[in-house]
């Protein structure tokens, strides 16, 4: 089986979150990234999956991205990918979810790849929809939010039992196929010392504008039918306010707090 | 043939050092970064989410966390590659036991493990000891420890009374005898042993756990570092093979004190773990906790704290990293193939001892201070069990015990820079001379301003280099070979040579780091360099005042004062509005990240 795996760099959860002065995007200065938590489930799921068969399957991990987002490969690797696409062009940025979808559709057709998987969503813009749209490029099948996945005999097929709302839904899905992955569906093994060092001797193969085949047109700001304009933080908290007093003292102020000040009643 | 003395450990004292040849922690390559966050899942997930039940000691816990960890690779970091290590870089090596250390009682399992229960085959084994136990402590499959203290022999340890006779056939030798505070012993499967060969030689032996007549003790109750095994090992007649010797027959001490000497960074670099957690800790509940309305990280007494501690941090972290960079400029060219390579490279790792030995004492004792301060700022929540403040506490007091005391390290540390002068490896008697001469001599006055960065410090730096030099050279003339029972003045000699060391390597740090990223990056870490020198040079100044009125009386005591007013004038600096400074950038971190 030929698998691809999408992964995505994204600061790490700690990291606290500052715009820039223009409000146009974040402050990526002391920013340390990290790979997003879910796509650690689908890299985790394919070397099971590869363990599992035993019959020369390969495990790919793809990214798209500025030089930064090779730290992602370099620990899927790690971690046990036999190899890596870095996908990357200066006409690709400002993409949203749907154009660069359609750049690694680009990537992944020749490929011939029988499983994509990826993260549920990324946990810094939370679009989750590159799975989706990736599978709608391909025209392949797709199973988002799996937390468990069974195979059929001849490995040619697949149940997903999927988490939705207030339950699971499982579905049967044909390969290829495009599934993203959801927490609960296994423990991601850590990047072992000696992965690591193997890691390093494994090739990263980089892909451009030029590689894809696209128009710069149809990809990056300019290829996007939507646009990012601007950011706001929430808005913070306000202060707590604790009453003192005799008990129906303290429900009279608590009523007309919530009355007057608050205005929720 | 002249001596490259800036290859010398024990240089800094009169050498100076070009910030770009120091290793420092911003120089780490993405692979190391890559070895640190496996190092770091590793002890979230396994180590700090088992505090509870490791501090409670639950059977097969902590051995579990040590196989996950064989399992990782992060026990074969040392171990060379041809007998399945890794034989990484010292550097990393300090990184990951930094970051492990975080954990507590677990930097004690890692260390007994990856240092004083590994290394000794590493550097002493033969090819078929090496072969046999190497690989599966590598990967974890055994553990070791190591088994040299008695009840009546700690720092004394050559009058252990353990001993080892040869069998009538020739073909054993039979231990008896008990050896306490053994790290790891309840559950360890392999023993470094030392006894004496009829009660004399003293001698070291790789014992297995299997062996007949080999027991354990029950677990010491202990203070802190709760979660680890220490027990008394008993040895009844334990029957071990002749091949089991290691080293030479009455060559233990060799192994005993060289052992130490090599693992003595590692304990270094777990104390700036220990601290950074409780740092981050510390500083993350005082951002929480409020008194009068508000947090009290908004005090400045609480600032005062929290940039003292930081500054702690920062210079052991530098001169911790800076030993890590000599090490690995030492170690790297040895052809790692070579039949003697184990025995070259704790040559190398031997002519940084006294560095290793700063690292451990300096270590230990800001670890010991930033858990007092850090229950201080937890107030009464810092004598709470509950309360991460009251663990870290308990934890840290070991680390001024273990593997040779600060005060058997205080000793060694002038103790080894004065053997190697008088062997001719290092000028530094010559150097004391030179510097008695330049001192009596009318000063000229250089009246002229300095400017740049840290070039005021550095020539504080360069007076306090003058001071050690001053007074070992001073209390040398005096008491001659019987120096050595002058422990108060070796002591102090010994301060003033660490200060010497940490002020430095923070300097040459924070250049390096200034002309990376700029001078407005780098502002915290220029005003902790800053902080650290002036705190230190009046302590300095007091320590040479005690030398060299016990060395030295009447009109050469009045010279000499005179001296060494000159070398310790400065004027002050705005430390205390400094340290505000200092703080607020950790209190809007949240964390100890320089």
């Amino acid at each position: 089986m030929k698998i691809g795996v999408l992964v995505k760099n994204v600061p790490d959860t700690e990291t606290k979150i500052r715009l820039t002065a223009d409000k146009q995007g974040i402050e990526t200065q002391g920013v340390k990234y990290v790979m997003n938590t879910y796509d650690e489930f689908a890299v985790e799921e394919a070397l099971k999956i590869r363990e599992r068969l035993q019959d020369g399957t390969t495990v790919t991990a793809i990214t798209l991205g500025p030089e930064r987002v090779v730290e992602t490969l370099r620990t899927a690797l790690a971690m046990g990918a036999d190899e890596a696409i870095h996908v990357d062009d200066p006409a690709f940025e400002g993409g949203d979810s749907l154009t660069n979808a359609r750049i690694i559709a680009r990537v992944v057709e020749p490929m011939g790849l029988d499983l994509i998987l990826g993260g549920k969503q990324g946990i810094d813009y939370d679009a989750a929809q590159t799975c989706s749209a990736l599978a709608e490029a391909l025209g392949t099948a797709q199973a988002l939010i799996a937390v468990e996945l069974k195979w059929s005999e001849d490995n040619q097929s697949l149940e997903v039992r999927r988490r939705i709302e207030g339950g699971d839904e499982i579905v049967h899905v044909k390969l290829p196929a495009v599934i993203s992955c959801e927490k609960g569906l296994n423990e991601p093994r850590y990047a072992s010392l000696p992965g690591i060092m193997k890691a390093k001797k494994k090739e990263i193969k980089k892909v451009d504008l030029t590689g894809v085949g696209l128009d710069s047109a149809e990809v990056g700001a300019s290829g996007s039918a939507t646009r990012v304009v601007g950011y706001s933080p929430l808005s913070e908290r306000p202060e707590c306010r604790i009453l003192e007093g005799e008990p129906v003292e303290i429900v009279k102020e608590l009523v007309r707090a919530l009355r007057e000040d608050a205005k929720v009643l | 043939m002249a001596i490259d003395v800036t290859k010398r450990g024990g240089s800094f004292l009169i050498a100076e050092t070009d910030p770009n040849s120091v290793f420092t922690p911003e120089d780490f390559t993405e692979e190391q970064k890559m070895f640190a966050k496996t190092a770091e899942d590793f002890l979230h997930n396994e180590v700090l989410a088992n505090l509870a039940k490791t501090e409670a000691q639950e059977a097969g816990v902590m051995v579990g966390i040590l196989k996950k960890a064989g399992e990782l690779g992060l026990l074969m970091i040392d171990v060379p590659e041809k007998y399945g290590g890794l034989e990484l870089d010292k550097a990393t090596s300090m990184l990951v036991s930094e970051i492990v250390s975080k954990g507590g009682a677990f930097a004690s399992t890692f260390g007994a493990h990856t240092g004083i229960g590994t290394l000794p085959i590493v550097f002493f084994g033969t090819d078929e000891q090496k072969q046999k136990y190497l690989p599966k402590l590598a990967t974890g499959e055994i553990v070791g420890c190591y088994a040299l203290t008695e009840a009546g022999s700690g720092s004394d340890a050559l009058a252990a009374k353990a001993r080892a006779d040869l069998s009538k056939d020739g073909k054993h030798y039979v231990l008896n005898g008990e050896k306490t505070f053994i790290t790891n012993g309840g559950f360890a499967d392999l023993f470094i042993v030392f006894a004496k060969i009829n009660g004399e030689e003293f001698s070291c032996f790789i014992v297995e756990k299997d062996f007949e007549g080999v027991s354990a003790g029950a677990e010491e109750k202990k203070m802190g570092i709760k979660g680890s095994s220490t027990v008394q090992l008993i040895l009844d007649n334990v029957k071990v093979p002749v091949e089991n010797l290691l080293g030479e027959k009455g060559k233990g001490h060799r192994i005993a004190f060289n052992i130490l000497n090599v693992g003595r960074f590692k304990l270094g670099v777990g104390c700036i773990g220990g601290a950074k957690l409780a740092f981050d800790d510390a500083v993350k509940y005082a951002n929480e906790r409020h008194q009068f309305g508000v947090p009290i990280s908004s005090f400045g007494m609480m600032k005062n704290k929290i940039a003292n501690m930081a500054s702690g941090i920062y210079v052991v972290e530098s001169m911790s990293y800076r030993t890590a960079g000599l090490l690995d400029e030492i170690l790297s060219p040895i052809d790692k193939n070579a039949p003697d390579a184990s025995k070259q490279t704790m040559k190398g790792i031997e002519e940084y001892v006294t560095e290793c030995s700063i690292m451990k004492v300096k270590g230990s004792e800001m670890l010991d201070y930033v858990v007092d301060e850090v229950v201080q700022m937890y107030g009464g929540y810092g004598y709470i069990a509950e309360y991460p403040a009251e663990r870290h506490y308990r934890d840290s007091r070991i680390a001024r015990i273990y593997e040779g005391t600060n005060e058997i390290n205080r000793m060694l540390i002038p103790g080894m820079l004065i053997r190697k002068a008088m062997k001719g490896d290092l000028p530094l008697l010559e150097a004391a001379k030179k510097l008695q001469g330049e001192l009596l001599e009318m000063p000229t006055l250089d009246e002229s301003e300095p400017e740049g960065l840290l070039v005021e410090e550095n020539k504080l730096i360069l007076n306090v280099k003058k001071i050690a030099l001053l007074t070992t050279g001073v209390a040398v003339q005096k008491y001659m070979t019987k120096l050595e029972e002058q422990q108060g003045v070796l002591g102090d000699i010994a301060d003033i040579i660490m200060e010497a060391y940490g002020m430095e390597s923070a300097r040459l740090r924070t250049l390096k780091l200034a002309a990376a990223k700029g001078e407005e990056e780098a502002k915290t870490a220029v005003d902790m360099t800053r902080l650290y020198i002036y705190d230190t040079v009046g302590k300095v100044d007091l320590w040479a005042r005690e030398v060299l009125a016990a060395c030295a009386e009447g009109d050469e005591l009045r010279t000499m004062l005179v001296a060494l007013r000159r070398l310790t004038r400065y004027t002050p600096i705005d430390t205390l509005h400094m340290r505000l400074d200092v703080a607020d950038y950790f209190i809007a971190k949240e964390k100890y990240e320089v």
